[in-house]
């Protein structure tokens, strides 16, 4: 008895050890990267790399004094959520009549919203400009609210689907009975027994958005550019740039990184696409 | 689930207002790369507006692929995103045909346009008119290691062959020591690895076209010319070569890891930098390399602010696109940052200037170089286009792009120069034939 | 409103007539069909302008850079697309691409999962650091694995190989693919991970335990109790990733621009490359199409071989 409580004690060890060097080997470009951060451009670029080092903060007091990062950052956090929100209107009805008003098309429906997904989207670009340029959306926000919310429905309909699947319908029944309106049904029933379901999808979209950097960089120039036309300007230019891009690219994902830890539970909790019994 | 969404609402109210912000002053939005003295320029837009009060500069910094692909949609779709546009020798003359572009004219008289370099000027025009201020100007040169010449005994002549590079490049290749002989560019792109390779080829006796518009890549003088590249570069250049652009080129070059190095004048003011370069004092200059002929050795390009016809502030925009180009910009760039850091390649009057000469290491062999280097006479055999590094037609773009990717695949080993240049002369015949050339 | 007070309602209800219900269902139905149209129809517009454009300019003559000559050319376009040298390099590396980081994300993703379902010391911590790589922006992740670890100079892959006596790696010269597949697989095992967490959690221990006490080894309980549990969300993983694997273009654009040659040229980039490099909007188009005829055919055969697991639940 007793060694079999040794070695599942020794199983434990291992498995704590393992789990450990295997999370520390993917996160380790993270933290490479925030290291990098604070090195002068002369020790990045050092060979062997260098893990010990006078820190500095000069590549952030460059930056600062070059882009105006509160206004990049303020434009990804409107875009993001804005585009989140006006997603959730639409999806959760869609989602709500896709699973209690389930018809021979709901199927297809939600495959073909899916297969929209796969066109890329450079294929488009030129219509979408021109587009764009005749409605007067270049370079705003609600521009790339709009193509956000477009790009993301798709997943954000078929994860609000799968949960609402899981709710049994008699609940909704009762509530109708009683005399409740869709919209009262939603609200009321709906959306505090989904809310978890709800929570990572919410969660997801809001990391997509922070993330899409093709619309971003093509359809935006200066007053409604988010942080990832701010890593553009940062990538790749003349003389030594290792440092400095570590740093802009540690203040780009910062936010959205640690938004991500916080909501950590959260996510691993109600990320299940309904795939889970 | 809460927090999110009453901060999305929020969000959504602030977005409604947002844009909708009205300023008394008028707007100017400036595309413009990553590079060094554009960055400079930048951080002293608050002197502009400082003595115009009235204008408000907006910057929109991009690395050079993404403003170009994001200038030309917005440009050709007449978008009227960006007031001034920073555009390269290469679009500028294809744009002012296009009547893209608004042309300079009437400057005022203390801008004194005589003073930029003709060659700079005429890259920039078309039949005569000019539609670009020349914000900085570059040709090409040689940087070796003075101290590595030294010790091994052996002097740069003025103007080296290529053959001699190379012999040069085997004696100082030491590997095992990270010193690599002779570093070139080799990642893919027509403004990259297709720089250095066609001054290369000019050398060697190629051209891109004859004067019936057919490419000659499968002809003798360009599989020398690729065949000498690759063999070079495999033999005594970096590795990781095939993944080189400039900057890259120059971290290695700066960090002492290169003995030689073939690339742009306005990496001389980086490399003698000690900032920015641990080899600073030891760096020689001289000219390109020749080879068969010293005709398109050096490029010639320059970095232009130009103004599309689609801005809705084209007076204000003409007014700081002369403030960015003057003299009395340069002085400030001067007085603020040290005389080495000049806008190069532009101006005699820079080079008259003889403070900037004894500061500016690099600058004798630059304006040497400027001076060789003529866009509408660069090859051995008569060609039909303008263009040392390039020729200034459309198509050149998406052909020298895939020829660029053939030849850093070559270099890379992932295939052999002949299929290299095979490849490229049907990729090059069939684009050409799509534009209706024949 | 909570939830004990509708379940309230519904003991308090009796079952409903027959003819309430009938009339119930006709307006169920028009709820249903004014609650999905709002989605749908922002889809349709979202497909089918852009589509319709689309389509139109892959039938004319379109550069950009040649305004006004705007020809009508037929098929021209779509010969010249698919006649292009990158075009099969293309469709082949795109196959390579998403089919090799499924295989990485799903695989490792479950040995992942598996491995951290045991309560240690420091979960918590172990679990965030794990799905860390999601939250980065592509762009970010390709320059920092690009520039930061697999330079072969002053990269920590050099270092390594240089600390063991090796000659270090040139990877985007040598491995050019495999190096993208590595920077996409990193970003995209977490989400595995993330997924298959989550579906670890409801599996049932007491009926691991019994297979344990009845003298079944963990490859055992692995292989025939842990897996069939996850056949579910790995076929969600599956699906999710393809959609965003088969346009994978930000690591490409900022690592390798699609060579050396083409080897690392994928469909996305190939239309990328004719759309912004070579302003031939007539081409990018018709590339464009065909992508989406390739992403189609792709997603009938997923849907037929996963397609069940999605759609029919509960």
């Amino acid at each position: 008895m007793l060694t079999l409580k040794q070695s599942r004690r020794l199983q434990t060890v291992l498995i704590a050890t393992l789990a450990w060097l295997v999370a520390l080997a993917i996160f380790f470009p993270i933290f490479w990267m925030i290291l990098t951060s604070f090195k002068t451009e002369i020790d990045a670029f050092a060979t062997p790399p260098q893990l010990f080092f006078t820190p500095t903060l000069e590549n952030y007091v460059h930056i600062d004094e070059r882009s105006d990062y509160f206004h990049f950052a303020w434009n990804s956090v409107v875009i993001s959520f804005g585009s989140t929100l006006a997603g959730m209107l639409l999806a959760v009805p869609a989602a709500y009549s896709m699973a209690f008003f389930e018809t021979k098309r709901t199927k297809s429906t939600l495959l073909w919203m899916l297969s929209t997904k796969m066109l890329p989207p450079v294929g488009v670009l030129v219509p979408i400009y021109l587009l764009f340029k005749d409605a007067g959306l270049l370079d705003t926000k609600t521009g790339l609210v709009i193509i956000y919310t477009l790009i993301n429905l798709p997943i954000m309909v078929w994860m609000v689907y799968t949960y609402f699947k899981e709710i049994p319908k008699d609940i909704l029944e009762a509530a109708r009975l009683d005399g409740a309106t869709p919209a009262q049904e939603i609200y009321r029933v709906l959306l505090p027994i989904g809310k978890g379901g709800l929570a990572s999808t919410v969660l997801l979209s809001l990391i997509l958005c922070w993330n899409e950097a093709f619309w971003s960089l093509n359809l935006t120039a200066s007053s409604a550019a988010p942080l990832t036309a701010m890593v553009a300007s940062y990538s790749s230019p003349e003389g030594l740039f290792w440092a400095k891009l570590s740093a802009v690219s540690t203040l780009a994902c910062a936010p959205i990184l640690i938004f991500g830890w916080l909501s950590q539970k959260q996510l691993v909790r109600g990320l299940s696409f309904g795939a889970v019994k | 689930m809460k927090k999110p969404l009453v901060l999305s609402v929020s969000v959504a109210a602030a977005i409604a207002m947002g844009s909708s912000l009205a300023i008394g002053a008028t707007t100017v939005t400036i595309g413009t790369v990553n590079n060094g003295d554009m960055i400079r320029m930048q951080e002293l837009s608050g002197e502009f507006e400082k003595s115009h009060p009235d204008i408000k500069l907006d910057w929109v910094v991009l690395e050079e692929n993404v403003l170009r692909q994001r200038l030309t949609t917005d440009i050709a779709t007449e978008g009227g995103q960006f007031d001034v546009m920073t555009i390269g020798m290469y679009e500028a003359p294809i744009w002012g045909e296009r009547g893209w572009l608004e042309p300079m004219k009437d400057l005022p008289a203390d801008y004194d346009l005589e003073d930029i370099f003709p060659a700079v000027r005429n890259g920039l025009s078309v039949e005569g008119i000019l539609y670009g201020l020349p914000f900085y100007s570059e040709s090409s040169m040689t940087y070796y290691r003075k101290d590595l010449f030294e010790q091994a005994g052996l002097t740069m002549p003025e103007r080296p062959t290529w053959d001699q590079m190379r012999d040069f490049a085997k004696v100082l290749h030491k590997p095992d020591q990270e010193q690599y002989g002779l570093c070139l560019r080799g990642k893919a792109g027509w403004g990259e690895n297709m720089a250095i390779v066609t001054t290369l080829a000019n050398s060697f006796g190629a051209r891109w076209f004859d004067e019936g518009w057919k490419p000659e890549f499968t002809g003798e003088a360009w599989t020398n010319t690729i065949e000498f590249y690759v063999d070079a570069l495999n033999n005594y250049g970096p590795p990781g070569v095939s993944s080189n652009g400039f900057n890259e080129t120059l971290a290695l070059f700066s960090s002492g890891k290169c003995a030689m190095w073939v690339d742009s004048t306005v990496a001389g003011s980086f490399v003698t930098d000690p900032s920015q370069s641990k080899v600073g004092d030891q760096v020689g200059f001289a000219l390109a390399p020749k080879q068969v002929t010293e005709k398109g050795a050096g490029w010639l390009w320059s970095w232009a602010l130009a103004i599309p016809v689609s801005s809705d502030a084209k007076d204000v925009a003409t007014e700081f696109v002369t403030w960015a180009t003057s003299k009395a910009y340069s002085q400030l760039v001067a007085d603020k940052f040290g005389i080495a850091a000049m806008p190069p390649g532009s101006r005699a009057s820079t080079y008259a200037n003889a403070d900037y000469m004894s500061a500016a290491p690099f600058a004798a062999k630059t304006l040497e170089s400027m001076n060789n280097a003529d866009p509408a006479d660069s090859t051995l055999k008569p060609s039909p286009y303008i263009g040392i590094q390039f020729a200034a037609i459309p198509e050149f773009q998406s052909i020298a792009t895939q020829v660029g990717k053939l030849v850093s695949g070559a270099l890379a080993g992932q295939m052999s120069v002949d299929q290299a240049m095979k490849s490229a002369q049907s990729i090059a015949e069939r684009e050409m034939k799509r534009a209706r050339y024949y | 409103m909570s939830i004990s007070t509708v379940q309230d309602g519904v003991s308090a209800v009796s079952a409903p007539g027959p003819t309430t219900v009938k009339a119930d269902r006709q307006l169920h139905n028009r709820v249903g069909l004014l609650t999905v149209s709002p989605s749908v129809l922002a889809l349709l517009v979202w497909m089918i302008v852009p589509l319709a454009m689309t389509i139109y300019f892959s039938l004319i003559r379109y550069n950009l850079l040649y305004p006004g000559d705007n020809e009508f050319v037929g098929l021209e376009n779509y010969y010249f697309f698919l006649t292009d040298e990158g075009f099969v390099h293309g469709a082949l590396n795109t196959l390579w691409l998403v089919g090799a980081t499924l295989l990485i994300s799903v695989v490792a993703g479950v040995l992942i999962a598996v491995l951290v379902d045991t309560p240690f010391w420091g979960r918590g911590i172990v679990r965030v650091m794990l799905i860390s790589p999601f939250f980065i922006m592509p762009t970010v992740s390709a320059l920092v694995w690009k520039n930061l670890l697999l330079h072969p100079v002053s990269g920590v892959f050099a270092a390594v190989w240089n600390f063991f006596g090796a000659t270090p790696v040139d990877w985007f010269a040598e491995y050019p693919l495999q190096a993208i597949i590595l920077i996409v697989s990193w970003q995209w095992v977490p989400f595995a991970v993330l997924l298959l967490m989550t579906a670890m959690q409801s599996l049932d221990q007491e009926q691991k335990e019994a297979a344990r006490l009845d003298g079944a080894g963990p490859i055992a309980i692995f292989w025939h109790i842990t897996l069939p549990h996850l056949t579910r969300p790995i076929a969600v993983v599956v699906m999710i990733e393809t959609i965003f694997l088969l346009s994978i273009f930000a690591e490409i654009f900022t690592t390798t621009g699609g060579g050396p040659g083409y080897e690392t040229t994928n469909l996305a980039y190939l239309i990328y490359s004719q759309a912004l490099l070579q302003f031939d909007v007539g081409m990018a188009s018709a590339g464009g199409l065909v992508a989406v005829v390739i992403a189609n055919i792709a997603a009938f055969i997923l849907i037929r071989m996963i397609g069940k697991n999605l759609t029919e639940k509960a």
